[in-house]
């Protein structure tokens, strides 16, 4: 992209009251999840070293937002946390869109047989259900951070290499590729100087979307007991809060931060996002 | 111009800058009963000399644009040979690399052939950048500018696409063209999309070309009001095979093929001239008709003028080949 559009992407964005509002949200949380070790104790996180806090304690000025069941910080819980979820979202989402990107590229550029493989291949992992694979890869691979990141991966990118090529194939029709051609450019070139460009932003606005899709799923597996047991996370927060009874005891300040948290940070991407899609969507963008 | 007869050109063949010999250019076959390959080149046989500008005309769908993208390799042959100043079109990508420099390509819509991301300069610099062209990248741009009458250049550099009118985006698109300096210009209805008070400056820009740089200009059109104002000869297509060529005055003002006769007979400055609508449906280069592959629409034939003369036989049986009319003139046709 050049710098007068680029002037002109930050412009609109500015003038977007709910895309602002969704980066201010997401720039608090990032915050906080970088600084993390200056704002809480990690033995809020421990089991062994609360073993001297009250229980099921509700939130006072000693624990912001109270204790869970074994005496625990949930102030530290949900601080920690935040960094495995917005950690394995990011990452997730990389991932999936690197893939993604890469093979949508390369099949709508190729063409022909390659296309055609690729798209095969496409639709087979695309049928591949989701939640039978995070179970076998969990008991397989074990449970971790990384299997989560995998599974997610694995499993999301096939829609975003669809995106991609389509708009790769539309752009390969347009006159100025033919253009470039004539003018004796390589493959390589059109595929740098005018399909990437013109693919790019697409790729941006899908990638914020899929930032809230990866931490759902996170939350999901979490949730289920498929994610990783030495780290905190606002998945396994809200598994370990229903596990221990939190509802029937009405102890919101248990699982209430978490269930806000996760509602806070997918609904700032999704703002953030679809105002970015909006913006850059190359067919509102040339007419 | 004048009638005398020498001061046509004609075209000496010692100076011949591209060649087309034989050329055919085939479409896959269409999907759905009986249809055939799409035969959109079929046959044709074609010299342009150095300097020289040949206006292609035709009715839309009779294979010009393919003609002349096949010139640059864009459209691969079945059958035949191109070369352009004595080099072979191949499918080898480094000749045709430098292929693409000799020849540059002009198209109709300059609003669709320019990226709308990209500035006038990424425009233009683009074919110096792809080519490696030496020198300063921004002396050369403002230079090509400047010679396409857009000036002062400076302002045009940082301004995109959008912000151009029509015919100042076909400058700057025959701007990047020349400054590659190819021998020859391939320009496909180059003021086809334009403002009709435009297209005479465009033209003439292009023309202009021909006395600086002694490039040659292969101009489509489907206007024979455009071939009269630049061109030194006329090539009249049809059905993908060329079927009248020669000189502009003579082609315009004698013409030997009846289809040249009815092009020319609905242009309105032709005086004199009885109007012939060309009957039948419109040809479909996947069905080639048999014999003259103008038999199904010719006046002459439906008027049984053919007949009268005896020829019908052979218009509906028998291919004609170009034969020589007048010097330099030649037409496909029984008559
Ligand atoms: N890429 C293509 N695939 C299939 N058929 C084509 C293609 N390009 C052109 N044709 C067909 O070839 C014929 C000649 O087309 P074209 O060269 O564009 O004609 P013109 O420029 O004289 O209008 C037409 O019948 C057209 O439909
Ligand atoms: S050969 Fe016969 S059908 Fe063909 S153009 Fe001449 S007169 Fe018409
Ligand atoms: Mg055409």
């Amino acid at each position: 992209m050049t710098a007068v559009s680029r002037n002109e992407v930050f412009r609109r964005f500015r003038r977007d009251r709910l895309a602002m509002f969704g980066l201010v949200v997401l720039v608090l949380f990032a915050l906080m999840a970088i600084l993390a070790p200056l704002l809480v104790d990690d033995d809020g996180l421990s089991a062994v070293a609360s073993l001297d806090n009250p229980t099921w304690a509700r939130p006072s000025g000693d624990f912001l937002l109270g204790t869970d069941h074994l005496g625990r910080s949930v102030a530290a819980q949900f601080v920690y946390g935040s960094r495995v979820s917005l950690f394995v979202g990011l990452m997730a989402t990389i991932f999936t869109i690197a893939i993604g990107s890469i093979v949508g590229v390369v099949a709508g550029f190729a063409g022909r047989w390659v296309d055609a493989a690729l798209m095969r291949l496409t639709d087979w992992f695309l049928v591949i259900p989701f939640l039978p694979l995070a179970i076998v890869l969990a008991a397989v691979l074990g449970r971790g951070i990384w299997n989560i990141i995998f599974v997610i991966s694995i499993t999301s990118w096939p829609s975003t290499a669809r995106l991609v090529r389509a708009q790769v194939l539309t752009v390969k029709e347009r006159l100025y590729v033919d253009r470039a051609r004539a003018l004796g450019a390589s493959q390589l070139h059109v595929v740098r100087r005018h399909v990437l460009p013109n693919v790019a932003p697409l790729i941006l606005a899908s990638a914020t979307l899929a930032v809230p899709i990866s931490i759902l799923t996170e939350t999901t597996l979490a949730f289920l007991g498929l994610g990783d047991p030495t780290q905190a996370s606002w998945g396994k927060t809200l598994e370990e809060a229903f596990q221990a009874g939190a509802i029937s005891r009405s102890a919101w300040w248990y699982y209430l931060p978490a269930g806000l948290g996760i509602v806070a940070v997918v609904l700032a991407f999704t703002l953030f996002g679809r105002a970015l899609e909006e913006i850059l969507d190359p067919r509102l963008r040339e007419r | 111009m004048s009638d005398d007869l020498d001061a046509w050109p004609i075209i000496d063949t010692t100076d011949t800058l591209v060649s087309v010999r034989g050329a055919h250019v085939r479409f896959g076959a269409v999907r759905g009963a009986g249809a055939g390959a799409v035969r959109a080149v079929d046959g044709v046989d074609l010299e342009v000399a150095r300097g020289e500008v040949l206006a292609l005309v035709g009715e839309s769908g009779c294979g010009k644009t393919t003609l002349i993208r096949s010139m640059i390799g864009l459209e691969p042959l079945a059958e035949g040979s191109i070369t352009v100043d004595g080099h072979e079109v191949t499918r080898n990508a480094r000749q045709l690399r430098s292929l693409r420099r000799r020849a540059q390509m002009i198209f109709q819509d300059p609003t669709g052939a320019l990226n709308p991301r990209h500035t006038i300069f990424e425009a233009v610099a683009e074919g110096l950048r792809i080519h490696r062209i030496s020198g300063d990248e921004t002396e050369l741009v403002t230079a090509a500018l400047a010679s396409a009458g857009l000036r002062p250049p400076e302002r045009y550099l940082r301004r995109f696409p959008h912000e151009l009118s029509g015919g100042q985006r076909q400058r700057v698109l025959i701007a990047a063209a020349m400054a590659l300096d190819p021998v020859v210009l391939l320009a496909d209805e180059p003021v086809a999309s334009l403002d009709a008070s435009i297209r005479g400056e465009i033209l003439a820009l292009m023309r202009s070309y021909v006395d600086t740089h002694g490039v040659s200009i292969i101009a489509v059109t489907h206007d024979l009001g455009l071939a009269w104002n630049i061109a030194d000869r006329v090539a009249v297509m049809y059905l993908g095979r060329i079927v009248e060529l020669g000189p502009t005055e003579e082609v315009l003002a004698d013409p030997q093929h009846p289809y040249t006769r009815a092009l020319l007979s609905v242009v309105p400055e032709t005086r004199r001239m009885e109007q012939q609508i060309l009957q039948g449906e419109t040809p479909d280069p996947s069905r080639m008709p048999t014999g003259c592959r103008f038999h199904p629409r010719c006046p002459v034939v439906a008027s049984g003028e053919a007949a009268r003369l005896g020829i019908e036989a052979r218009c509906r049986g028998e291919d004609p080949v170009l034969t020589v009319r007048s010097v330099g003139h030649t037409a496909a046709c029984h008559l």
